[in-house]
């Protein structure tokens, strides 16, 4: 039986009880067509090396988990295939502009917390109760928001996202999407409480539009434009706010 | 999660390898040429009112190979800059719709750059009219 | 969190893109080369007697400070982004000269038109 191709697979590795800077381990590992980049790093925990850390899930891009560098791009390790990558090899690199905890793991928590900030929930507009029934929405009232709906919070976005990368004040792609997700659904009436995120210097004025984050996006979020359109929503109430003061939200 | 020694990454040079990052380097550094073009208009004008001599000789400058190369170099890159500006003009408009339909953002993009080229020649046209 | 300034700034550097959009190719064109070197049009197009006259015309003045002014916010405004994209620290200090050469451009530019009557 011939053997098997086998592909390069060069991993970041960083122990931080161990380690004072960040190194690199090259893994040969057997593989077929169907073998996700995902599979050949749970090739190389279950086979070559058991102590290569890294978070993954639900295998198939909806849980977000298993965001990592791949040559360099941002990618949904379990959504990118092997064979792509051979015979050049592939270098897994952890999330970039996030801190490094372990090999490929990153700290989220800044994320987490700019998350909350942004009030992702819907804050009704007019509440009903159960007895009224359902909020109704037309088919157009959905597709205003449908599409920012969809982040699955893998941070790629924020990978992608130089201005994240030199200003970690700033709020980000994914957040900033997720607000204007709310901002932009027909039952929300919270506009006026996410209105202080999205004017502020670390709001959408981060954002210089380099665009990679919708580039990047595994599901068609396109975080650039929801911050984007937010930048004359600001500036309408920027103006709002020193013309008219009565008129404040 | 515990204060763990993690690692931050340096940003120095994050722009190099990225064919992405590169163009997007490019054309923010158009605005360069923007602004070295306005201070061009700029200058003229001040020699426009010092009299005749001094806005000759700024004219006469402006013939010279290096002013001349310096504008094909500032057209190249502010042309460059008015590409990129519809290319990226869809994303900082709210959904268009007409009939219902929403205009997807290719179309914005031509109607833009279609609206470029009309008011390039318009300008031309305009000069080329009231030629001496 | 403080409400940024930005919105100023960003209209004005979004209307001078959209200037330099629309017309800025083809003013360079004109004025830099074909005008210069006589080609298509006679190097007169841009003589003396011609550009005061059209400096001292409502219209002329009226285009003359909107070029000029709009190019100037757009220019400056983003290249102070490309300074901090390039890592070098901008504090208040950087933003006020870069953002002070557009806005001193500005009141050059209305001076000067002021002074050709």
């Amino acid at each position: 039986m011939p053997s098997p191709r086998t592909i390069a697979i060069e991993c970041l590795r960083y122990d931080p009880e161990t380690d004072g800077a960040p190194r690199r381990q090259t893994y040969e590992v057997p593989f077929t067509d169907e073998m996700s980049v995902l599979q050949g790093l749970q090739y190389i925990k279950d086979h070559l090396d058991g102590s290569l850390t890294f978070r993954w899930s639900c295998r198939m891009a909806v849980c977000g988990s298993c965001g990592m560098m791949l040559n360099g791009v941002p990618a949904l390790s379990c959504a990118t295939f092997l064979r792509d990558y051979h015979p050049g090899g592939v270098r897994v690199d952890p999330l970039t502009h996030f801190p490094i905890v372990r090999d490929l793991v990153i700290d989220q928590d800044d994320f987490l917390r700019k998350l909350s900030s942004v009030k992702p929930y819907v804050i009704a507009d007019k509440p009903r109760s159960v007895e009224e029934g359902p909020y109704r929405q037309t088919p157009a009232q959905m597709d205003d928001y449908y599409q920012y709906a969809q982040c699955i919070n893998c941070l790629l976005c924020y990978a992608a996202c130089p201005q994240y990368g030199l200003t970690p004040e700033f709020t980000g792609p994914a957040a900033l999407a997720l607000l204007h997700r709310y901002n932009a659904d027909s039952r929300d009436g919270g506009r006026s409480e996410r209105m202080q995120v999205i004017n502020a210097e670390a709001g959408v004025w981060g954002c210089t539009l380099v665009g990679y984050c919708s580039q990047v996006c595994p599901k068609g979020v396109d975080p650039a434009r929801a911050i984007n359109q937010n930048k004359i929503n600001s500036t309408k109430d920027y103006f709002r706010h020193w013309l008219m003061p009565w008129k404040s939200r | 999660m515990d204060a763990t020694r993690t690692y931050v990454r340096p940003m120095r040079g994050w722009w190099r390898h990225n064919p992405y990052y590169r163009a997007y380097i490019v054309r923010e550094m158009s605005a360069l040429f923007v602004a070295l073009y306005a201070l061009v208009l700029l200058t003229g004008l001040f020699r426009l009112s010092q009299g005749r001599a001094a806005y000759d000789g700024w004219r006469a400058g402006l013939a010279t190979p290096w002013a001349v190369a310096f504008h094909v170099i500032a057209f190249a890159f502010i042309a460059y800059h008015a590409w990129t500006w519809f290319a990226v003009m869809p994303k900082t408009l709210p959904f268009v719709r007409v009939g219902g339909r929403r205009v997807d953002d290719r179309t914005i993009i031509t109607a833009g750059a279609v609206a470029a080229v009309c008011a390039e020649l318009v300008l031309f046209a305009l000069v080329w009219w009231t030629r001496p | 969190m403080k409400r940024s300034n930005k919105p100023i700034f960003w209209s004005l550097f979004g209307a001078g893109g959209t200037l330099a959009a629309l017309v800025g190719p083809m003013l360079v064109l004109i004025t830099g080369v074909l005008v210069p070197l006589g080609l298509l049009l006679p190097a007169d197009t841009m003589s003396f007697e011609r550009m005061r006259a059209f400096a001292q015309n409502g219209f002329g003045k009226a285009t003359i400070f909107v070029v000029i002014t709009l190019l100037l916010f757009h220019g400056f405004h983003r290249l102070y982004h490309c300074l901090h994209d390039f890592g070098v620290h901008v504090g208040p200090g950087l933003k006020a000269a870069f953002h002070g050469c557009a806005i001193a451009g500005t009141a050059a530019t209305v001076f000067l038109l002021a002074r050709i009557a």
